[in-house]
C-alpha cells in the first residue's frame, strides 16, 4: 500500500515550527534554572599562568565559576571522551588543564541566576597567559603533513587505496593535460540556533547521585548520552537527553559540543538545573570544514579518454586527533581511468579539531576535481558534458563493484535539457547579456549511500491511533515528515493517526543524524518495526472471536482504511481499533532492529549521484558574480517525499552558491584567531543571492542499497555546484579561479 | 517625567547589581508588569522572562533577524533593543501574529495566512528562523515597498536561513501578496 | 555587557544635562550600534540616556529649499520619506543600500552618523586596537585588513595608528549633498557641515568625529540641492545584500547644455571618514561627460592611495566604481 510515500506531503511538524510552539534545547522552561556562560581563550597555544575569579564571585547571584583549578573530577581515561564520531586521538576535555591548545579554547564557566548577570561575570574574568608560538596555517606547513593515524571513523572514511597502474608514466605521455593547486579557507556550520544544552536536575534514587533530564541541540541523543555517562560517571538508567526539535546543525551536532559538558558539570556539581548557551562568536571555536590545499593532475588522449589522475590532498586537523574526510577517492569513483595516484595527508596545526560539515570531504573533493575535469575538457577540445558521456563508468574503480544504481547518464541528459546546455557556445567570454558576461559550467556531483543499523518502536495505542517512534533526529531534513508517511503506508492507516516521535534517549536506538544516511537508516526500521507490528496485530486478529481471518495466512491479507483486510475480498475486515480491543485493553506494541543486507550490499558500490548546470552573471569591472540559474539534476533512488526532498536539495544548491562565492572563515596567523567569528562579517548567502532553482528528480530503481530503494538527499545537493559555479565563471571570465570563495577581488 | 536609575560603579573590584525596574509591556495585546535590570534586551525579555520562546536568538547581534518582532506593526531585531525602553509600545511576536495581523486564515485554522503558506510551501526547514522569517514578511507587507519577486528576495535579506529555504520563503510569500483563488 | 543605569530623557536640554553630568554615560537611541558593542564588552557605558522619547522624528521644509531630518527619524523613514525619495533620491538609494530592513526600522538618522567601524579587532576585544584602547596597537596593518582603509590613513609624521573605515552608506550619501549636522550641548546649539564631522584617524583614531561628548544630534539640514536628475550609488560588497560596503560612491552631477555644471563624488568603505576632494570635483566642472574624463578623476580621487595586502584590491576597485557611477548619473550609457 502506497498511499503517502512518494507524495508530496506538507511537514508533519510545519504547524509547531510555525506557531513559535516547536521547543529547541534552550527553550525548555524550568523552575529555577541557572545560567551558564563560557570563557574562553584569548590565546592560540600555551597556559594559563593566573585565572582570578573574584570579581565574577564578588557580584549577586553569581553562584560559581568553574576552571580547570576547581573543576569537579571527571573521567581520566581518553576512551571514556570518546563519543560515536571522534577521529582517532584524545578527545579536547573542557577545563582538563592550564594548557590551552587552540584559541577560543573554553577555559571556564561563569555560572549565574540570570543570563545577563553571567554574561556580565564572565568579563571579569581575568585571566594570565604564558604564550608560546603557534602554527595555524596549512598553507606554511605543508611540508609537515604526514599520514593520518586510522581509527573507527575510519570504516566509513577510508583513506586513498593503493596507486593503480603507472600514473606518472601515463600523464606524461597524455597528450592533454591539465595540473592545478587549489586550495579553500576553513569554514563554519553556523545553524541558526546556536549549541545548548538545558539540564535539568532532580533528586536521584541513591543519596549521592541526581536524575539528570537533558535538551541537548545534537543530531544524536544516544551520543550524548554516552558521553554524558561516560565523563560523568553517571549511570544511563538516571540520564535522559532530549532533543525534539534541532535549529540546523549540518554535522555540527554529530558530537557533542562543549556546553553539554559544561552544562551536567554544573548541575551535577550546584545541585542545581543548568542552561549553558553559546554566543554566535563563541560557535566558530567548535569544529569546522578544514581548509586544505589539493593538487591535481589529470591527463586523457588525444580523443578525450581519461588515462591519468592524481589528486593529493593536504588538510588541517588539531594537535590532538586526527579528522579525516574523503576528499581525494571521488575520481576514481566516478571516472574509469587506468591510472590513479591518490593521496591524503594532515598537518597537525594549533586549531580545534575539525568536523563533519555537510557533504564533509564530498564537495571538498569534487569541487576541486569537477574544475580540473572542466579544464581537461577544454584542454581536449570538448564539450564539458559530452566529456563526462565519454568518460562514464557503472563501476566504482576503487572498490571494483558495479554501481547497485547509478542514473547519472540520465541526470545529465534531463539537466542539460532543462538548462538549455544546447545553446551554450564552447569558447570563454563569448556569451553576453547587456554589459555583463555570461558563463555556463556544469560539474557531477557524488555521494555515498550509507545503510546503517537502526531499531524503532511501533505502538498502535488503545485509541486505535500509531505511535512509531526511535532516537533518531531531524535536523530540518524532514525525518518526522518521512518516517510518518512510511509507517501509515505500511499499517494502513491515515496519516492523522500516525504519530512519530524521535529525539530521546529512552527510544530505541538510532545512529547519529548524517551522512545522508536517516532517510535509509531509520526508515528501513521503521519500515520492519510496522511490518513485525503488523503481523502481531494479524495474530491478534486471528485468534478474535468468530474472526474471519481464522483460516487465513499474513500473506492473505492488507493493512489499508485503518482495518485489516483479506486481498482477494476487502469487505472481510477487522478495523484496528476492534484488533486492539481484542488485546484486553492494551495497546500492542512491537520493536524491531532494522540491519542493513550486507550480503545483498557487498556486491555492489552504493553511491547518488548529480549533475548541476549553472549560470552566472559576471560584471567585469567590478569582479562580482551572480547566479542567476541553477539546475540540478538528482539520482537518490526512491524519493520518499518530493516536497522535503526539494527543499533538503534546494538547500545543498544554496549552500553550493553560499560556498563557492562566499564563505570562509578567515584566521589571522598573528594570532592564530579567526577574525570575521560573526553572522555580519561570516557571509553565508541571503535571500538576494539566490534567483532561480531548478530541481529534478531523476527515476531511480534500486533493491540492493535498502528495502525502500532510498539513497538519501541531506548531501548530494550540495556537492556538484560549486565547481559547477566555478567553471561557469570561467566560461563567462576565461579566469580559473582555484582558492574558494570566488571574491570579487579574485576576478579584478 | 524622566525615569532615573542610580548608576552602578564601573569598577571591577566593587560591581554592584544593576538596578532592576517594574516594566510594562505589551505583548500580543496584554499587558505584562516584569521586573528588569535595564540591561535585558527585549528578546531575552520575551525569551527568559515571559517565556515566549517563539521568538528566537540566532546570533544576538542584528546580524540573523531570527528575533525579528513586530513593534507598533514595524519590524525590529528585538535583540538590538532594550525591553525597557519598549514600554509603551504593542509588541508582537509569532505566538500573538493571529490575533494581532487579521485573524486565521478560515473558521477551521487558527493560523495566519502567512504562516499557512509557509507550510504549504515549505518555506522553512529545521524552523529556527521561521517565526522571524514570518514575522519580517508581515512587517514588509505592512511597509509596502515590495511588488516583485526580487524586492521580496531584497527586502527579506535580513533574515537568514541556513537551510537554504529562500525561494520556497519567497514563493510563500507572493502567494499571500496575491493570494490567487486556488492555490491557497 | 556591563551594568549600567538608565534614563528616559524627555526634552532635548533635559537629555545634554544628564549627559553633562556623567561623562561615562550615552545616548541610546536606535541601539542597534551600541548594544551590539555592549555584548562584545567594546562600549561600556556607566547610564543609557534613552533619547528615543525626544520629539525629533521630525521632516522639516527650510527657508532656503532644504529640508531638516530631525535626528530621531528613523532610516527606513528618512529613505521612504515621499520628500527624500523625490528630492534627494541619493540619499534614498544609499540608505536603502545598508544594513537590513529591520536594522533600518530601528536605526536613527542620528545614529548613523555615529556607528563605529567594522573593524573585527576594534570589535574583538582579545585584540590590541588603537580605536578601542589606544597605545595597544594597530591588528589590522599586518592582519586581516579586507575591509580597511586605503586613504588617509597617516598621520603629519607619515605614521599609521589606525586603518579602520566608517562603515556607512547613509553618511556616503550626506557627504556627497553637503549636508550639515546641527547639534546641541551644554553651551548651546551649533552646526557643524558634514566634511567637518567626522575625522581622519591621525594620532588618536579613537575618536570618530568632531562631536563633544556632551553633545547631542538633533537634525540633519540638506541643502536645496538634491540632484535629483543625475545622480548614482553604487555599493560593492561580498554578497548581494546586508554586507557592509567593501567599497561605495555616492556621485551627483548637475549638467547644463550637456557639460557638467557641478559635480560630487563621495567614496564610502575606504577611510575613517566618507572620502570626498573637491579638487577631484573641479576637474569636471564645464567638462563634457566621458569615460575620459571620469577616469581622469577616478585616478585623481584615489591619488595617494595604499593597500595593506587584502585590502589593496579596493584601490582598483573604487576607481572603477567611480567611472561606474558617473557614467550612470550623467545616463552617459544611453546619451
Amino acid at each position: 500500500m502506497t498511499q503517502y510515500v512518494g507524495k508530496p506531503l506538507s511537514r508533519v511538524d510545519g504547524y509547531d515550527k510555525v506557531t513559535g510552539k516547536a521547543k529547541y534545547a534552550a527553550e525548555f522552561d524550568v523552575p529555577d534554572l541557572l545560567y551558564g556562560y563560557v570563557v574562553n581563550s584569548a590565546i592560540t597555544k600555551g597556559k594559563i599562568k593566573r585565572i582570578d575569579t573574584q570579581a565574577a564571585l564578588n557580584l549577586p547571584g553569581v553562584v560559581k565559576v568553574f576552571t580547570h583549578e576547581n573543576r569537579p573530577k571527571i573521567a581520566w581515561f581518553d576512551m571514556k571522551y570518546k563519543d560515536q564520531d571522534a577521529p582517532p586521538g584524545s578527545p579536547f576535555r573542557p577545563l582538563r588543564d592550564a594548557n590551552i591548545v587552540y584559541n577560543a579554547q573554553p577555559i571556564a564557566l561563569v555560572v549565574a541566576d540570570t543570563f545577563e548577570m553571567a554574561r556580565y561575570a564572565a568579563s571579569l574574568v581575568e585571566i594570565e597567559y604564558e604564550e608560546d608560538k603557534h602554527e595555524t596555517a596549512v598553507e606554511t606547513n605543508r611540508h609537515k603533513a604526514r599520514k593520518p593515524s586510522v581509527g573507527l571513523t575510519t570504516l566509513f572514511k577510508p583513506g586513498p587505496p593503493k596507486p593503480r597502474g603507472n600514473f606518472e608514466e601515463s600523464f606524461s605521455a597524455s597528450p592533454v593535460q591539465m595540473t592545478g593547486e587549489y586550495m579553500h579557507s576553513m569554514e563554519h556550520h553556523n545553524p541558526m540556533e546556536m549549541f545548548a544544552s538545558t539540564v535539568v536536575y532532580e533528586k536521584g534514587r541513591h543519596k549521592s547521585g541526581g536524575r539528570y533530564t537533558i535538551y541537548d541541540k545534537t543530531q544524536g541523543v544516544t551520543n550524548s548520552i554516552l558521553y554524558v555517562s561516560q565523563v560523568f560517571d553517571i549511570p544511563f538508567k538516571d540520564i535522559r537527553v532530549i532533543s525534539p526539535y534541532v535549529g540546523g546543525a549540518f554535522g555540527s551536532g554529530l558530537r557533542p559540543q562543549y556546553q553539554l559538558f559544561m552544562a551536567v558539570m554544573a548541575a551535577r556539581e550546584l545541585k542545581r538545573s543548568v542552561r549553558v548557551t553559546l554566543t554566535r562568536q563563541q560557535m566558530f571555536s567548535l569544529g569546522y570544514r578544514p581548509a586544505n590545499v589539493q593538487t591535481v593532475a589529470l591527463g586523457a588522449s588525444a580523443d578525450g579518454k581519461m588515462t591519468a589522475l592524481y589528486h593529493g590532498v593536504v588538510s588541517e586537523t588539531s594537535q590532538y586527533e586526527d579528522y579525516t574526510e574523503v576528499i581525494a577517492n571521488w575520481g576514481a569513483m566516478l571516472y574509469p581511468v587506468e591510472n590513479y595516484k591518490l593521496d591524503h595527508k594532515l598537518v597537525h596545526l594549533d586549531v580545534a579539531t575539525p568536523m563533519d560539515m555537510r557533504a564533509p570531504g564530498g564537495v571538498t573533493g569534487v569541487s576541486v576535481l569537477e574544475c580540473a575535469v572542466d579544464e581537461l575538457a577544454f584542454n581536449a577540445g570538448i564539450d564539458p558534458v559530452e566529456f563526462r558521456l565519454m568518460n562514464y563508468t557503472e563501476r566504482d574503480q576503487i572498490a571494483d563493484l558495479p554501481y547497485s544504481s547509478k542514473e547519472l547518464r540520465e541526470c545529465f541528459r534531463q539537466g542539460a535539457e532543462r538548462f538549455g546546455w544546447v545553446k551554450r557556445k564552447p569558447e570563454p567570454r563569448s556569451m553576453r547579456r547587456g554589459g555583463t558576461l555570461i558563463g555556463w559550467g556544469m560539474a557531477t556531483g557524488i555521494w555515498d549511500a550509507f545503510h546503517m543499523p537502526a531499531r524503532a518502536e511501533a505502538v498502535l495505542m488503545v485509541n486505535g491511533k500509531l505511535r512509531v517512534s526511535s532516537a533518531t533526529a531531524d535536523i530540518g531534513t524532514g525525518t518526522y515528515t518521512i518516517m510518518t508517511q512510511i509507517a501509515a503506508d505500511t499499517l494502513g492507516m491515515p496519516i492523522e493517526d500516525v504519530l512519530f516521535k524521535l529525539g530521546d534517549s529512552d527510544m530505541p536506538a538510532a545512529p547519529i543524524e548524517g551522512g545522508s544516511w536517516t532517510a535509509a537508516t531509520v526508515g528501513t526500521a521503521v519500515k520492519t518495526v510496522c511490518d513485525d507490528l503488523a503481523k502481531k496485530l494479524f495474530k491478534i486478529a486471528r485468534k478474535m472471536p468468530n474472526s474471519p481471518f481464522a483460516k487465513a495466512t499474513f500473506t492473505d491479507v492488507v493493512f489499508a482504511d485503518k482495518a485489516i483486510q483479506l486481498k482477494n475480498d476487502t469487505s472481510v475486515s477487522v478495523s484496528l481499533q476492534a484488533v486492539v480491543d481484542a488485546n484486553g485493553g492494551a495497546a500492542v506494541r512491537e520493536t524491531s532492529s532494522a540491519l542493513p543486507n550486507l550480503f545483498k550490499q557487498r556486491k555492489y558500490a552504493r553511491a547518488t549521484h548529480s549533475a548541476a548546470f549553472a549560470e552566472v552573471e559576471v560584471d567585469e569591472d567590478f569582479g562580482t558574480v551572480r547566479v542567476t540559474r541553477l539546475v540540478s539534476a538528482i539520482a537518490a533512488g526512491k524519493i520518499l517525499n518530493p516536497k522535503t526532498a526539494r527543499s533538503q536539495i534546494i538547500g545543498g544548491m544554496v549552500w553550493g552558491i553560499s560556498k563557492a562565492l562566499e564563505e570562509e572563515s578567515v584566521m589571522d596567523h598573528q594570532f592564530g584567531r579567526i577574525m570575521n567569528h560573526n553572522l555580519a562579517e561570516y557571509h553565508v548567502a541571503v535571500n538576494a543571492d539566490i534567483q532561480d532553482l531548478d530541481v529534478i528528480f531523476v527515476e531511480e530503481n534500486d533493491d540492493i542499497v535498502n528495502p525502500l530503494g532510498v539513497k538519501g538527499v541531506g548531501e548530494i545537493g550540495l556537492v556538484a555546484v560549486p565547481a559547477a559555479i566555478a567553471n561557469a565563471v570561467f566560461h563567462a571570465t576565461g579566469k580559473r579561479i582555484r582558492t574558494l570563495p570566488i571574491t570579487l577581488d579574485k576576478l579584478l | 517625567m524622566n525615569l532615573t536609575t542610580e548608576a552602578p560603579l564601573i569598577s571591577k573590584k566593587t560591581p554592584l547589581l544593576p538596578a532592576t525596574h517594574s516594566v510594562r509591556l505589551t505583548v500580543n495585546g496584554s499587558e505584562r508588569e516584569l521586573q528588569l535590570a535595564p540591561w535585558t534586551s527585549l528578546l531575552d525579555a520575551l525569551r527568559e522572562y515571559m517565556h515566549l520562546t517563539g521568538t528566537k536568538k540566532g546570533c544576538d547581534h542584528g546580524q540573523c533577524g531570527a528575533c525579528t518582532v513586530l513593534v507598533d506593526g514595524k519590524r525590529i531585531n528585538s535583540c538590538l533593543t532594550l525591553a525597557i525602553m519598549q514600554e509603551g509600545k504593542s509588541i508582537t511576536t509569532i505566538e500573538g501574529i493571529v490575533q494581532s495581523e487579521g485573524g486565521a486564515t478560515s473558521e477551521r485554522s487558527d493560523l495566519h495566512p502567512m504562516q499557512q503558506a509557509f507550510i504549504e510551501h515549505d518555506a522553512f526547514q529545521c524552523g529556527y528562523c521561521t517565526p522571524g522569517q514570518i514575522c519580517s514578511a508581515i512587517g514588509m507587507m505592512h511597509e509596502g515597498h515590495a511588488k516583485t519577486a526580487d524586492d521580496v528576495r531584497e527586502l527579506m535579506s535580513g533574515n537568514i536561513c541556513r537551510c537554504g529555504a529562500y525561494p520556497n520563503i519567497v514563493t510563500a510569500i507572493q502567494s499571500v501578496m496575491h493570494p490567487q483563488p486556488d492555490t491557497l | 555587557m556591563n551594568p549600567f543605569a538608565y534614563t528616559r530623557a524627555e526634552g532635548v536640554s533635559n537629555a545634554v544635562r544628564e549627559r553633562a553630568s556623567e561623562h561615562t554615560a550615552k545616548f541610546i537611541a536606535g541601539g542597534t550600534n551600541i548594544i551590539d558593542l555592549m555584548k562584545e564588552n567594546v562600549e561600556r557605558p556607566s547610564r543609557l540616556i534613552d533619547i528615543t522619547h525626544l520629539p525629533l522624528a521630525t521632516v522639516d521644509e527650510m527657508e532656503n529649499g532644504g529640508i531638516r531630518l530631525g535626528a530621531l527619524m528613523t532610516n527606513a523613514d528618512t529613505a521612504y520619506h515621499p520628500k527624500i525619495a523625490e528630492r534627494y533620491p541619493l540619499l534614498s538609494k544609499a540608505i536603502l543600500a545598508g544594513a537590513s530592513p529591520q536594522l533600518r526600522n530601528m536605526a536613527t538618522d542620528g545614529g548613523n552618523l555615529m556607528q563605529r567601524t567594522r573593524c573585527y579587532y576594534f570589535y574583538d576585544v582579545a585584540t590590541p586596537c588603537n580605536k578601542r584602547e589606544p597605545g595597544s596597537g594597530c591588528s589590522a596593518i599586518e592582519g586581516y585588513n579586507r575591509i580597511h582603509a586605503i586613504l588617509g590613513t597617516r598621520d603629519t609624521n607619515q605614521d599609521i595608528h589606525c586603518i579602520a573605515t566608517h562603515p556607512s552608506d547613509m553618511c556616503v550619501a550626506l557627504a556627497a549633498l553637503e549636508a550639515v549636522v546641527n547639534v546641541t550641548g551644554p553651551y548651546g546649539e551649533r552646526s557643524i557641515p558634514f566634511a567637518e564631522f567626522h575625522r581622519l584617524p591621525g594620532n588618536t583614531p579613537h575618536i570618530d568625529n568632531t562631536l563633544q561628548d556632551d553633545e547631542l544630534i538633533t537634525a540633519i539640514d540638506l541643502p536645496a540641492r538634491g540632484f535629483p536628475d543625475h545622480y548614482a550609488y553604487i555599493k560593492l560588497r561580498d554578497r548581494t545584500s546586508y554586507a557592509f560596503a567593501l567599497v561605495s560612491v555616492a556621485a551627483a552631477l548637475e549638467l547644463e547644455n550637456g557639460r557638467i555644471a557641478e559635480a560630487r563624488i563621495t567614496l564610502g568603505g575606504v577611510a575613517h571618514k566618507p572620502w570626498r576632494r573637491l579638487d577631484v570635483e573641479a576637474i569636471l566642472i564645464d567638462k563634457v561627460p566621458s569615460k575620459g574624463v571620469f577616469q581622469q578623476a577616478a585616478d585623481a580621487m584615489l591619488e595617494g592611495a595604499q593597500g595593506f595586502g587584502h585590502n589593496t584590491f579596493k584601490i582598483e576597485l573604487a576607481k572603477r566604481a567611480i567611472v561606474r557611477a558617473l557614467t550612470e548619473a550623467t545616463n552617459l550609457n544611453s546619451l
